[in-house]
């Protein structure tokens, strides 16, 4: 997987698209949040979305999975319209089975965790599995175990959130994500909310995460890691993409003034 | 208690080893001894005033646990219960219809709710008992056909009557708790491919309950005492037994004393219940769970134990 990686780096175009934005446009009633978005995520790739606040980023990012409903322009995942299907020259939209169904293969992890607080670990990382896939509880509970070890909670699995750290908060929903198997997970801001102290834990499952092959979208204001482990990068201000390329490119030699400005702040 | 507070006036003994305590003469609340004097008084005369009434006290003990009675007290709990568990399903089921972005079934819960919530119970209740006005039969096909006299039994009447009364206030109160739960809940139970029956059912409902048990709890009390305005259709639950008897026995007012306590009784009761049944939907909300009042007795008697020394 990882060696795959590092050859698809430099030709670039040859490796397969898993998310692309044409012209994507998104409005909250009178205020413009997206004014055309136009970018693409290759399989197995870490593309990082930085910029500052309300620059439009986490709403991209929801779009990706039909949280939000885009207003204009194409956006694809794996080849496949998000939100709509298309006959002829005509749009349909998708019913919320069709649309739950698609979601199945996203795992998203929030700023603010969102674990069920009235389930345990274990129970957070089950949940899906049964309950959309169907699989039983003794594997769903044996596949959990596995995940909960792998983000290094092992031990904390019949804790409820409330007993635990953001850090291990934010561990167990990257499992719970995981749980179903997804090929393509969004990351909004996952290490906002955290101590200074406990972001290394989740940055370092996030970095296994990568290194095993995962597709991942990442909005972050983590530079170093969207310099260690990015694959791309963009940024974005006022909901258009200001600049994109390699992140190591554009962290240390910003061409754009506005992200000149913006790194001179954070970094 | 650590902290060694002297009741009396005058020096304290010497404190225990460790840090100084803080040796000071706490402030006197002369008004607390002023009113907790005054009210037992008052409540001795009412008492007193009660004791000495034309009141054949020595009825109710006569027919507390009269065979009767305890029907009544039976037919009053099922009746609470059934109608509530009407009354719960009902109202999550038209919270839901009511937040649905669907217009159709928001509409239909919406004048539901106006409706039944605007008419008198006691009105509803004799109205169901005579739809036979209406509806001469009642037909489901080849399943069941009679006549609607006899298909209204009083109990059905006080079920339905009660029990979709109830479905309205339960509806509001269950809207409360859907709208508290936070929206990253649904957000991440949509995220991981849960329909939205999923979502409401293993998601969010459970949240909701914390917010639904406690006026939840209310409704009950109410519904026990609400029950009693069946003895209009006929139905004997406790106060129409007690009121019979009443007139047999020729202490009516007894016997509505006797009804009374019963009531306070179960009330007291299914406030017990309440309480765990809150303990148990608090699971994972707090790092500790709230204590249980055999818990709380024993943290109190050892506290004032503790203040005495």
């Amino acid at each position: 997987m990882n060696t795959e990686k590092v050859e698809d780096k430099p030709s670039g175009s040859t490796a397969v698209s898993m998310v692309k934005s044409e012209g994507v446009h998104k409005s909250f009633g009178p205020v413009e949040v997206l004014k055309g978005i136009d970018l693409e995520v290759k399989s197995g790739e870490v593309f990082c979305l930085i910029g500052p606040s309300g620059s439009g980023k986490s709403t991209f990012l929801r779009c990706i999975n039909h949280l939000e409903k885009i207003n204009a322009g194409r956006l694809y995942v794996d080849g496949e319209l998000v939100g709509y299907r298309q006959k002829g020259d005509k749009l349909y939209e998708l019913k919320d089975s069709e649309v739950a169904l698609k979601r199945r293969d996203i795992g998203m992890v929030f700023q603010r965790f969102n674990l069920f607080p009235h389930m345990t670990a274990l129970e957070n990382v089950m949940e899906a599995p049964i309950q959309v896939k169907g699989v039983s509880k003794a594997q769903a509970r044996e596949r959990a175990g596995q995940l909960l070890e792998r983000v290094g909670l092992a031990d904390k699995a019949g804790n409820y959130p409330s007993q635990l750290s953001g850090g291990q908060q934010q561990r167990v929903a990257i499992a719970r994500a995981l749980a179903m198997d997804p090929k393509l997970m969004l990351f909004d801001e996952p290490t906002s909310a955290l101590d200074p102290e406990l972001v290394g834990d989740v940055l370092d499952v996030m970095r296994d995460l990568a290194e095993s092959g995962m597709t991942m979208v990442v909005v972050t204001h983590e530079m170093g890691f969207a310099r260690e482990v990015g694959d791309s990068l963009v940024f974005m201000d006022g909901g258009v993409v200001v600049e994109s390329g390699n992140p190591r490119d554009v962290l240390t030699n910003p061409q754009h003034e506005r992200t000149q400005s913006f790194l001179s702040k954070v970094l | 208690m650590t902290v060694d507070i002297d009741k009396t006036t005058g020096p304290a003994d010497t404190p225990p080893a460790g840090p100084e305590a803080i040796k000071a003469i706490p402030v006197r609340h002369y008004g607390r001894y002023v009113s907790a004097v005054i009210a037992i008084a008052v409540f001795a005369s009412i008492v007193y005033a009660f004791s000495q009434g034309k009141i054949n006290w020595g009825a109710i003990p006569d027919y507390f646990f009269n065979d009767r009675i305890l029907g009544g007290v039976g037919k009053t709990l099922m009746l609470t219960v059934l109608a509530m568990l009407i009354g719960v399903f009902g109202g999550i089921l038209l919270a839901v219809m009511r937040l649905s972005k669907n217009p159709v079934t928001s509409s239909i819960a919406w004048f539901y709710i106006w409706f039944f919530r605007g008419t008198p119970v006691l009105v509803q209740l004799i109205v169901w008992f005579n739809l036979g006005l209406v509806f001469e039969y009642i037909n489901l096909g080849p399943i069941y056909k009679d006549y609607w006299s006899s298909f209204m039994t009083p109990l059905l009447t006080a079920l339905l009557g009660l029990g979709l009364n109830e479905a309205a206030y339960m509806a509001e109160i269950c809207r409360a708790g859907l709208l508290a739960v936070d929206e990253g809940q649904t957000e991440a139970s949509h995220a991981l491919g849960m329909s939205h029956s999923k979502t409401l059912r293993r998601i969010v409902i459970p949240q909701a309950m914390r917010v639904i048990v406690p006026p939840t709890g209310n409704e009950v009390i109410n519904m026990l005492k609400t029950t009693s305005l069946v003895s209009v259709i006929q139905y004997s639950e406790l106060l129409r037994v007690a009121q019979d008897i009443g007139q047999t026995s020729g202490a009516p007012a007894e016997m509505l004393f006797l009804a009374a306590a019963w009531y306070l009784i179960l009330t007291s009761i299914f406030s017990v219940g309440q309480y765990y049944i809150e303990r148990y939907y608090a699971r994972g909300s707090s790092r500790t769970l709230a204590p249980t009042p055999f818990q709380k007795i024993k943290a109190n008697v050892l506290s004032l134990a503790g203040r005495r020394q």
